[in-house]
């Protein structure tokens, strides 16, 4: 239990059209310690921002770290479930926490919002009227990386990813969109931090371009070592490689790398201009895009909460069907599947300051949905 | 697969087991010479890399960096000795395992309370930045180069330290009968520091310099602790030739398997079934190997008696 | 009566205490924790007759832990999915079907890697174990068919004939009763001749050969024993969690079921018991005080291993048959 935030201090919402009879309890169960634990922290900052804005007293937050650990998340939402009765959950990071923990929670009437994992069986044939998904599902950056490649003249790709379900689902995306040939698909040991033998292979394998998708460190690792051996193929990947809390530590070896996202801070709309400034103001940060994502998350509760109580869980799902809130991407609206629709951009890793940032060079995709959505039926 | 590439992925391979050896060589010294099995060696390759990134975010010198991994690994080692390890020599291997365990959490919660969650950054020293053109026309890293040449030069000086000097005799002595060389006179509780000490500095180097080409963050030492497991395993506990040889074979076995067997199994299924099974019989390889060694040779290649 | 004694039996009864309190004052929570506390007690049990009475530092235990999970994982999976195994067998959500595959299962898994890995002793076996179970991890997470490191999810509890699973008490219950029972085997068996001969074998292997007695036999079959119970805990936990992935074989699970023998009092019948409940305590309370709260467990276990080696039962009953 990292803490426990009661009623948030701030101004009653006076602009409320209707009087809440009960207080609200929100679960967030997300990473905060252990390996990955930035993203967690990154998604409650942005969470946590919003809802200090909104400033309302009757919302409760519960908040616990998972440690990334299946079995540690399954426990706290159980005791959120049975014992802390909360309405609505959030804050998981990873896709196989969001398989562990967010079918049994919908299953006993919770709403669960997504910021950050979209494992393609909730977009499908697992998917549930009481699950959202506000930040993308799995495939939708490797789609963009591979539509993106086609409008680059990349026809010889060689992939890279570790031998795991995320993993194999990026390659799988990438493909979905790029037409070009494949020189060679390889998968890697997750968790492998010497990336030699890759790196020669893709000297070697006369490919034209490399996309590659390494969570973490081992995205860390292999940008670095990609760019010491002295490879000039051009490097493409997700926005989770180049984002702003991790570039620091790959630092100059990922300058020009093009990477794909559906948010940036340099994103040119009021909400996100203000998102970005208050943001920096008070954790003294860039955000990344995972904060993005909580704060939207949280904009999106916000939003709903200002039209009914979850207890009256028809009334709060279509409210948060009808995503009447400002993003920070700007334009955003739910699918068929509650996963969002959006534009997915182009990044560029510049220099910023001292340090590295991303700015935005062009569209991969325009209102792209996802590919599973037809599997669901709700 | 072309000569070329083959001698660029044995270089890998090399590089790889002489990272393995120096976190290897430490672990086998101390429980050759101390009877200890140190489950936070890791911990101490962790502390070398973090020392390095934060003297480097410092000073920007990648030298003076390498030195504090150097002296902040050892010094921590000699504490750590004798707050704890000392008291565990003359119990049990649970004991060890436990209390060195409990060490792990401790430092690895601490690193992460004092640097904080995110992964930190080395950079290489320009003068080993990109790569250099070998004899034959193969391009490969200097600064992979520059690790097997310093993991070659610290082999090297070890077998010479142990081989041919004052201090090497007591070591060996100290592996042979611990009573004995207390009686002719070492003060046995200052060599079990120096060694202990010893040990932790070859790891941190070790976790510096990888530390460079990687992402320095906490956690970042259970893989190779493991791995250097496997490797003084293979080679027999407690000498310093067995994690040698141990440290290229499994390092060899490492890369070549990453790149053969999705090949090999390419042959006889389709593509993409060959690069998941490959993949996945890959990352068992060295503990196949370390199995088939173990069946013929219970204590390792080159290991005596326990 | 000595005081271990009525340790042994009022442990116990403490942890079913616990749980039937909880229920009366409606905290489900509560008895989740307590039935969370009787699996990883009956996880130990099992190592404990490997690591206690044989002397085997087994630091690869999670692997059989993993491998019941899996047990349960994989045939309520193709219940689920109406999809039969191999294209032959159906899947079950029947408890005691999975709990004898899972024990099965679990007891061919330790029979392997038990007659490789007693060829070796000492140093090599804590190696050797250990490295076994990281192969089982690294083939779990990259074997994709059944999820791979997102693990398999179920969507409901399995069924126990005449009980519903899905009511915290009940599946507390059940659970406490399993481990009862191996409670129970694991006295009888340690008083048993094969007890006393891998007792005898653990104190002076020269003297037990001596007298006929063949230590690798009996250390495999302690091992394989082990393993099997340690796999029921397995398929116990994971329906527990309705989950389960590749971080049940990881080594830090291996390290955690150790952790709670020593916490307890090694070789103690109730020593895994007194261990469960200490660990989960310590992890609901401290993980309170701050969210760097290993650094308190790392502090508190080295704590007992230099100071308190009996464990919390050694402190509590003296140390009379301390492991040593």
């Amino acid at each position: 239990m990292a803490f426990r935030t009661l009623a948030l201090a701030g101004l009653l919402a006076t602009t409320s059209t209707m009087a809440l009879a009960e207080d609200v309890r929100i679960g967030m169960i997300t990473t905060l310690s252990g390996g990955g634990a930035g993203l967690g922290i990154d998604v409650r900052d942005g969470f946590m921002l919003a809802m200090e804005q909104a400033g309302r007293d009757d919302i409760e937050m519960i908040i616990e770290d998972d440690e990334r650990a299946p079995d540690r998340a399954v426990q706290q939402a159980d005791r959120m479930i049975q014992s802390d009765d909360v309405d609505i959950m959030t804050g998981i990071i990873w896709s196989n926490l969001a398989m562990a923990v967010i079918p049994s929670a919908t299953a006993q009437g919770v709403f669960y919002l997504s910021p950050n994992a979209g494992p393609s069986q909730l977009a499908g044939a697992a998917c549930h009227e009481n699950y959202f998904n506000v930040a993308w599902q799995n495939d939708n950056l490797h789609e963009a990386a591979g539509a993106y490649a086609n409008t680059e003249g990349y026809t010889n790709s060689f992939i890279l990813a570790p031998n795991y379900p995320a993993g194999r689902d990026a390659l799988t995306g990438y493909q979905r969109m790029y037409e070009g040939d494949v020189a060679q698909e390889v998968y890697t040991q997750l968790g492998q931090t010497d990336y030699a033998a890759e790196i020669s292979q893709i000297r070697n394998s006369g490919a034209d371009s490399v996309y590659f998708f390494l969570p973490g460190g081992m995205g860390i690792a292999f940008v670095r070592q990609y760019a010491e051996a002295g490879v000039d193929i051009p490097l493409v990947g997700p926005a989770f490689s180049f984002d702003q809390g991790i570039l620091g530590a790959v630092g100059e070896s990922a300058l020009g790398v093009r990477n794909t996202s559906q948010w940036s801070h340099d994103l040119d709309n009021p909400a996100n201009v203000a998102f970005v400034e208050a943001f920096e103001a008070e954790y003294d940060r860039l955000p990344s895009l995972y904060a993005s994502q909580g704060y939207d998350t949280a904009n999106l509760i916000l939003s709903a909460l200002d039209v009914a109580h979850p207890d009256d869980a028809d009334a709060f799902r279509e409210a948060l069907r009808a995503a009447d809130f400002d993003s920070t991407r700007g334009d955003f609206e739910f699918g068929p599947n509650h996963h969002p629709i959006q534009d997915i951009y182009v990044r560029e890793v510049v220099e910023h300051g001292d340090g590295l940032t991303n700015v935005i060079v062009g569209t991969a995709l325009e209102d792209r949905g996802d590919a599973y959505a037809d599997q669901c039926n709700m | 697969m072309s000569a070329a590439l083959l001698i660029e992925q044995l270089l890998n391979g090399l590089q790889f087991g002489v990272m393995l050896f120096l976190m290897a060589a430490g672990l086998t010294l101390i429980f050759g010479v101390m009877g200890l099995i140190n489950l936070a060696h890791g911990s101490l390759y962790m502390i070398g890399a973090f020392a390095a990134a934060g003297t480097a975010a410092l000073t920007g010198s990648f030298w003076l960096a390498l030195a504090a991994a150097l002296m902040a690994a050892a010094l921590v080692g000699a504490i750590v000795e004798m707050v704890v390890i000392r008291r565990l020599y003359d119990r049990d291997h649970l004991d060890q395992v436990l209390a060195t365990f409990a060490l792990i959490l401790i430092f690895s919660e601490g690193t992460r309370f004092l640097f904080g969650s995110l992964p930190l950054y080395l950079d290489t020293p320009d003068i080993l930045s990109g790569p250099t053109t070998l004899p034959g026309g193969l391009d490969y890293s200097k600064y992979r180069l520059f690790i097997i040449g310093v993991g070659l030069a610290i082999a090297g000086g070890l077998f010479w330290l142990i081989g041919r000097t004052r201090l090497g005799i007591q070591i060996r002595a100290g592996e042979a009968d611990r009573e004995m060389i207390a009686a002719l006179g070492v003060d046995i509780r200052k060599l079990y520091t120096l060694v202990f000490a010893l040990g932790a500095a070859l790891a941190g180097l070790a976790g510096a310099m990888i530390g460079a080409i990687q992402a320095v963050e906490v956690g970042m030492g259970e893989p190779v602790l493991i791995l250097a497991f496997v490797v003084i395993v293979i080679g027999g506990i407690g000498s310093i030739k067995g994690a040698f040889i141990g440290a290229l074979l499994v390092g060899l076995t490492d890369t070549l398997g990453r790149v053969l067997l999705p090949q090999v199994f390419g042959l006889i299924m389709d593509a993409s079934s060959a690069t998941t099974v490959g993949a996945s019989l890959a990352s068992m390889a060295i503990y196949i190997l370390m199995a088939g060694i173990l069946l013929f040779r219970p204590s390792g290649l080159f290991g005596g008696q326990t | 009566m000595r005081a271990e004694t009525l340790l042994n039996l009022s442990l116990p009864a403490l942890l079913l205490a616990t749980a039937l309190i909880a229920h009366w004052l409606d905290e489900p929570y509560i008895i989740t924790l307590a039935t969370r506390a009787a699996i990883l007690a009956l996880a130990a049990v099992g190592l404990n007759l490997a690591l206690g009475l044989g002397g085997l530092v087994s630091l690869g235990h999670a692997a059989f832990f993993g491998i019941g999970g899996y047990a349960m994982g994989i045939l309520a999976f193709h219940a689920q999915t109406f999809t039969p195994l191999w294209g032959l067998i159906e899947g079950t959500k029947s408890m005691p079907v999975i709990w004898l595959v899972a024990v099965v299962a679990a007891a061919l898994a330790a029979l392997v890697i038990g007659a490789l890995s007693l060829r070796t002793s000492g140093v090599y076996f804590i190696m050797i174990t250990l490295a076994f179970g990281q192969m089982l991890f690294y083939f779990a997470i990259s074997w994709p068919t059944y999820g791979g490191e997102d693990g398999l999810s179920i969507y409901l509890r399995n069924d126990f004939p005449g009980v519903n699973t899905l009511l915290p008490l009940n599946y507390f219950l059940i659970c406490f009763s399993l481990l009862a029972v191996v409670l129970v085997l694991f006295d009888r068996l340690a008083k048993s001749p094969f007890g006393l001969a891998l007792q005898a074998a653990r104190q002076t292997p020269a003297r037990a050969e001596a007298v006929g007695l063949t230590p690798y036999r009996l250390r495999l079959v302690a091992f394989v024993i082990s393993g099997a119970i340690t796999g029921l805990a397995g398929a116990l936990f994971a329906d527990l969690n309705r989950f389960v992935s590749p971080n049940m074989l990881s080594w830090h699970m291996s390290g955690e079921l150790i952790i709670l023998i020593v916490l307890g009092g090694l070789a103690r019948l109730s020593g895994p018991v007194a261990g469960a409940m200490l660990f989960i305590t310590l992890e609901y309370f401290l993980e309170g005080l701050s969210t760097y709260w290993h650094v308190y467990l790392g502090a508190i276990l080295l704590g007992v291993v230099l100071f308190a080696r009996g464990g919390l039962i050694g402190l509590v009953a003296g140390r009379e048959v301390a492991h040593d």
